[in-house]
């Protein structure tokens, strides 16, 4: 990655969601909610489809992230799940993920970031910092 | 209705966890990551959520009505394949706003004296 500068906007990457990749990521994490594999369940409790995993959403915004320094620079990341990603049956999803940096001061920058889904702005305050 | 007695409630897990490089891999994969010799930032959510659940599980909260409102990781250094954690949480706050009750549970993992990673979960229980 070449030098990052403030103000500098990074480019948009897409990460797609289905139905598999929520299996996969509750086999992965541990967090088997039926709210994100059963459809029934989750209109049972309120809500239009099953949902995409808030901490999916925020872990592919973290790929994100590390794309930018490498994992291993990752120091804080943070994120508000203000709307769900709704991710109905036979069908993708497309997340769409950018950034900002922000402050750069004493060999660290801070990378705001942007998690879109359907036009719709999915994380709030979504920011990391990573070592230069 | 969470009782407000256990606001600076600590479970500790009584078991380390070691994490192993499949463990690291298969979390890796699901976000499209290839290098699997460091775990993604937020990785340490497979280890934790566990253990705040069960910090939580007996303490009122209606599991059920939960909502995942708002995290953040302070990554000390990468986990790695091979390494020995031991996880405690700590329900930091509770507090009520508009009916709602928001939930602040503290994770933190360490191998042997070392903090690796602290994780901050906020909770919110639908009224």
């Amino acid at each position: 990655m070449s030098q990052l500068v403030t103000g500098q906007e990074l480019p948009a990457k897409t990460f797609t969601i289905n139905r598999a990749v929520l299996i996969q990521y509750a086999d992965a994490s541990g967090d088997q909610n039926p709210i994100h594999q059963d459809e029934a369940f989750a209109k049972s409790v309120g809500l239009p489809d099953v949902i995409a995993h808030g901490m999916l959403t925020m872990g592919l915004t973290g790929k994100y992230l590390s794309d930018i320094s490498g994992a291993e620079k990752v120091i804080e990341f943070s994120a508000k799940f203000i709307k769900p990603v709704v991710v109905p049956a036979n069908t993708e999803v497309f997340l769409i993920v950018s950034g900002k940096v922000g402050e750069i001061a004493d060999g660290l920058a801070k990378i705001e970031l942007l998690a879109m889904c359907n036009e719709i702005k999915v994380l709030g305050v979504a920011k990391g910092v990573i070592k230069l | 209705m969470l009782n407000p007695d256990l606001v600076g409630r600590t479970f500790t897990s009584a078991d380390s966890v070691t994490v192993t490089k499949e463990a690291i891999q298969k979390f890796a994969e699901v976000l499209g990551e290839s290098n699997f010799d460091i775990a993604p930032p937020t990785f340490s959510i497979s280890i934790t959520l566990d253990q705040s659940q069960s910090l939580l599980q007996d303490s009122g909260l209606d599991w059920t009505r939960v909502v995942h409102g708002e995290q953040r990781f302070e990554i000390k250094r990468p986990i790695i394949a091979g390494d020995v954690l031991v996880g405690s949480s700590t329900i930091e706050s509770a507090r009520n706003v508009a009916g709602n009750e928001i939930v602040t549970v503290r994770s933190d993992l360490h191998a042997g004296s070392n903090l690796v990673v602290s994780t901050w979960s906020t909770l919110v229980v639908r009224a």
